[in-house]
């Protein structure tokens, strides 16, 4: 994952509706199982557009330490 | 282990929350919990976490006050601008936040909206907008489409909608704003703005109901909603430098409307000070 920032999913609150990986402009995302998941973290640019609109607060971007 | 927002800002012993996979209810409570926590850490406004008040009606929105972390009541069926309206001439100095429904505020709660609206009463009020009444099933709401389904309207509505935001301009509001789900982070400056607006602050979020309003009206899923969001709902800047051609059916996202009249519980001071004054003589 590129920048300083690692993508964090909060499994068991993600209801598996779709949205976050709907919108991700890396296609880092998927649904699998009912849940979101990571499909190719490589593309993630830490946008943080998942976070912006996941309505259960189930996935987000956490500062890495350097 | 949520984000530092939700530890910070809602009550993590009552999530996740319950409302439906795609309901953009919980988006819109984020957004309120950024907006509010981005003005409480500028350090040039000013803003107290302790001075925030969140009160909510009945209906799937007014979860929200259970679920964020501030000073919150959860009040009867359509009268929460009403309690709010208490709470603010208690301690004029709070800053008071209704999260309401569009059958809360609207139809319930109409009488409480206009006139709360009309007296300039100082409340941030923000509707969640999902076009139905959701937690009981899928009626039909003041703001379901002309022509689209409910489950009290299962060939179609014969009413005509409000649009909330321009009811509240109409019944004399100083703030009306619309904003959305798909566009949230535009939605969260407009709820900035409208909890700095001096004065009675409306903003007409436009949330999405896949389970009841989308599947009855083959609107598809929560993805297929927003996308429709994204095409239909118009951020300001683009909204005014479209042709006027290509606005039709579109909707602006963004400050509807916005004057300085004088704030009610302001007002109501300057009386009961000018009365005291006279009465010593």
């Amino acid at each position: 994952m590129i920048g300083r920032k690692r993508l964090v999913l909060e499994t068991a609150w993600c209801k598996g509706c779709g949205i976050c990986a709907a919108f991700c402009p890396g296609q880092v995302l998927e649904i699998r199982g009912g849940k979101a998941a990571v499909r190719d973290g490589g593309q993630c640019v830490s946008c943080g557009l998942c976070e912006l609109r996941c309505p259960d607060y189930a996935i987000y971007l956490v500062n890495v330490e350097e | 282990m949520p984000s530092d927002l939700i530890h910070q800002y809602m009550r993590i012993d009552h999530l996740p929350q319950m409302w439906c996979p795609g309901c953009g209810n919980g988006v819109i409570m984020r957004d309120v919990a950024v907006a509010i926590q981005e003005l409480i850490e500028d350090p040039d406004l000013h803003f107290n976490r302790e001075d925030f008040v969140i009160v909510s009606g009945i209906g799937c929105s007014s979860r929200a006050a259970g679920y964020l972390d501030f000073n919150s009541i959860h009040t009867t069926h359509g009268r929460a601008i009403a309690f709010a309206t208490g709470i603010k001439f208690a301690n004029p100095k709070l800053h008071v936040i209704v999260l309401t429904g569009d059958g809360d505020c609207s139809a319930i709660g109409g009488n409480h909206l206009i006139h709360a609206a009309r007296r300039n009463m100082g409340l941030t009020v923000i509707a969640f907008n999902n076009n139905i009444y959701g937690m009981t099933g899928g009626q039909y709401s003041p703001t379901t489409p002309n022509g689209e389904r409910a489950t009290t309207a299962p060939y179609g509505n014969v009413d005509r909608p409000f649009d909330i935001a321009n009811l509240a301009t109409g019944a004399g509001a100083s703030f009306s704003a619309r904003g959305d789900v798909f566009h949230a982070r535009e939605t969260i400056d407009i709820i900035k703005q409208a909890i700095q607006h001096k004065g009675f602050s409306l903003v007409d979020v436009y949330s999405v109901c896949p389970t009841y309003y989308g599947r009855k009206n083959r609107k598809g899923d929560a993805v297929d909603m927003l996308k429709w969001q994204r095409e239909n709902l118009i951020p300001t800047a683009r909204y005014y430098s479209m042709p006027e051609g290509e606005r039709a059916g579109k909707k602006l996202i963004g400050i509807l409307s916005i004057n300085d009249y004088p704030e009610y519980t302001e007002e109501y001071a300057k009386v009961v000070d000018a009365v005291r004054k006279k009465g010593k003589g």
